[in-house]
């Protein structure tokens, strides 16, 4: 019998479920003691989770069957969320005013092996592009309910978040227009230079091996860079301060992810252009197309899906990078990790990395729907 | 009319197209065949503009290509190649509608049009209208390449290799399809080949390329019987002249009354068909059918003096 995916998650599975599934630490600094899964909360109350995890593991080692390993997936899901409400409430009794409760190596592995149970899962259904969408969109408006529903609020990245309410908003929309703005920045320069850069191969030439050489640059570099750069152009250019362009803030930042962003863009939009068959471009200007026609009518909507690409790399990597915007004071969910890094407190570094990783997982797969909707020709030949 | 007068190519100094003259009247199929290198589809891209002419120019009904800007140009003459290249990303009636798009025709000529075309080429429009390239076998889309080429009724239709890609059976179909559709819309092609047969077959006038000249341009009888050069003759094949001059002509040509034994052949068949029946039959002499009855026969010693008749 060979390795199948199923029976590698439940091996797996079962050896996470013999780590502790939480900790409890007497307040929000010190490290924390592992609990086990059976022992988070009284028996009674734990048993329904524990079969719940068991089963899902189960219906994991149906291959060929993905439906069921789906349901299986969505199933242990449940029942580790289970686990984690009833030990959120079952392990502060009597523990003090200052203790605290959090998901331990045992929650995350456990996490990790279910969603990609569901992923794997999910691959081998192929759900059309809408589907996709709507099960994303059924996805978070369940992580919504659960997180809006207060059933975790005893968890300790959630006590941080109570306590940060109106920053975590404001650093929220920081870290969105940072990332999706660099991104549209990137795109306005981007675009019209691969076109360039497809049309004159000596510019080609000359401009992918800098932005080559741009993204090269350790990130923490170059956000280091930006600001002595912007620095003196805020002192020295008139007005320039006034639209907020200074050493720190908002703009290094956005500035450092534009140069990041560029090199994807430009080198997208020159290969998706590239992509068009050679006889197809022949036959468009053989039949009196114009340049632009070629261009419109052609080259960009063949292109699209691979230019689309580009972006989605873009856009995946610059919600992971504007974490570190929160170094130079740049905003984003950098500033609670970088906070959290300096009170040695876990929790608050958490609030500032899991949402980044949704927010990252969130955009690739949007971007992932919107190229498959953008790829012409025969729906069925995929 | 179609004339091109003294028109030269030059890549840094070499010439790969010497001094070409050559005159297409309107309606008739020219065919131009050479080896690779001959300067055949420079020639051709030079009509079109898709190459411009180092000297030279040419004249589509009197007016020169020069007059006007290439993309006008090019919507006024068709323009198919080897392996199709229809759009992939269109359905077969954006692909056929593509010229008539851009000369600005109102949407429902161009969807009767297509519809037209496609019925032309005998593929039922309801079935093949909406599908999309990857879903047409070779042939297929061999043909929409052609009728996309065909859609403006343009005044010329070049070809550079159109069947090249295709398999012997059906290249020979598309072949027959090309000259019943060219009688049918009587329009002027210039066709681009390396393949001597293939010129015979659909050429009214066959021009032979070597090396950037034009060394011979005349009808595909002339080209075998009297081959300019070394080099046509050598393109012709010394061993296939007397059969390849034999598919050129008609059954109704040397038929004579009487009656002959076996099946019998169409008026339209060739001598090289009746012979090659003859000899595989063991018979002397082939009936001639038109419309059911037999009208005729021709005989071995008929196609045997008919195929001397050129000393």
């Amino acid at each position: 019998m060979y390795l199948t995916p199923g029976l590698l998650f439940s091996v797996l599975g079962l050896a996470a479920l013999m780590a502790p599934l939480m900790t409890l630490a007497a307040n929000r600094i010190v490290a924390g003691e592992g609990v086990m899964a059976w022992d988070v909360a009284a028996l009674p109350l734990v048993i329904p989770g524990l079969v719940a995890i068991l089963a899902g593991l189960g219906l994991g080692l149906l291959t060929g069957r993905p439906a069921v390993r789906l349901a299986g997936g969505v199933l242990g899901l449940a029942g580790l969320i289970w686990l984690l409400v009833q030990g959120a409430t079952a392990m502060l009794d009597g523990a003090g005013n200052y203790a605290r409760v959090s998901p331990a190596a045992g929650f995350w592995c456990l996490l990790v092996i279910l969603v990609l149970l569901i992923a794997d899962a999910l691959a081998a259904l192929r759900p059309r592009p809408l589907a996709r969408g709507g099960l994303l969109f059924a996805a978070l408006a369940v992580l919504a309910l659960v997180l809006g529903s207060g059933v975790l609020s005893e968890l300790s990245v959630l006590q941080e978040y109570a306590s940060r309410r109106d920053t975590f908003m404001r650093e929220s929309l920081r870290h969105l227009s940072l990332s999706i703005g660099s991104l549209g920045a990137a795109a306005v320069i981007g675009f019209p230079l691969g076109i360039l850069c497809h049309r004159r191969a000596q510019l080609k030439g000359a401009t992918l091996p800098v932005l080559s050489f741009l993204q090269t640059i350790p990130s923490l570099a170059m956000f280091g860079l930006m600001i002595p750069i912007l620095g003196w152009v805020g002192s020295t250019v008139p007005g320039a301060r006034s639209i907020g362009i200074a050493g720190i803030g908002f703009a290094p930042a956005f500035l450092a992810l534009v140069l990041y962003s560029l090199l994807p863009v430009v080198g997208n939009t020159v290969a998706g252009l590239a992509s068009t068959p050679p006889a197809a471009l022949e036959a468009a200007r053989g039949m009196g197309m114009t340049p632009a026609q070629r261009l419109w009518q052609v080259e960009l909507p063949l292109g699209l899906p691979i230019i689309l690409t580009g972006l989605r790399i873009v856009l995946v990597q610059n919600i992971g990078l504007a974490v570190i915007a929160g170094l130079i004071g740049g905003g984003g969910f950098g500033t609670f990790v970088f906070q959290g890094l300096n009170q040695t407190a876990t929790d608050l570094i958490l609030l500032g990395a899991l949402p980044t990783v949704v927010m990252a997982l969130v955009a690739a797969i949007v971007m992932d729907i919107l190229v498959d909707l953008t790829r012409h020709g025969p729906k069925d030949t995929r | 009319m179609i004339e091109i007068t003294h028109i030269t190519k030059e890549y840094d100094g070499v010439k790969a197209v010497d001094d070409v003259s050559m005159t297409v009247e309107t309606g008739s199929v020219t065919v131009i065949v050479g080896t690779s290198g001959s300067g055949k589809t420079t020639l051709l891209r030079m009509i079109n503009r898709l190459e411009e002419p180092t000297s030279g120019e040419v004249r589509i009904n009197g007016a020169s290509t020069l007059s006007e800007e290439p993309y006008i140009l090019r919507r006024r003459i068709g323009y198919a190649i080897q392996g199709h290249g229809l759009f992939p990303h269109h359905t077969v009636a954006r692909n056929i509608g593509a010229v008539p798009q851009l000369l600005k025709w109102p949407a429902d000529k161009i969807r009767s049009r297509v519809d037209e075309l496609l019925d032309l080429f005998s593929m039922e429009p309801d079935q093949f209208r909406d599908r999309y390239p990857a879903e047409l076998s070779g042939g297929q889309q061999q043909r929409v390449g052609v009728a996309r080429a065909l859609a403006s009724r343009p005044d010329l239709l070049l070809m550079d290799e159109p069947f090249g890609a295709l398999d012997p059976i059906i290249r020979t179909r598309a072949q027959d399809d090309l000259r019943r559709i060219q009688q049918r819309l009587g329009s002027t092609i210039m066709l681009v080949t390396h393949d001597m047969e293939e010129a015979i077959r659909l050429g009214d006038r066959v021009a032979v390329m070597d090396a950037g000249k034009l060394v011979q341009y005349g009808t595909p009888a002339e080209v075998i019987t009297t081959p300019a050069t070394r080099f046509v003759a050598d393109m012709v094949g010394e061993m296939e002249r007397p059969l390849r001059l034999l598919s050129l002509i008609p059954l109704s040509d040397v038929m004579e009354s009487g009656e002959a034994d076996g099946a019998p052949l169409g008026p339209e068949a060739s001598l090289r068909d009746a012979l090659s029946a003859c000899l595989w039959t063991g018979r002397s002499a082939v009936p001639v059918e038109e419309d059911g009855h037999i009208t005729g026969r021709v005989t071995l010693q008929a196609i045997r003096s008919r195929a001397e008749l050129h000393k």
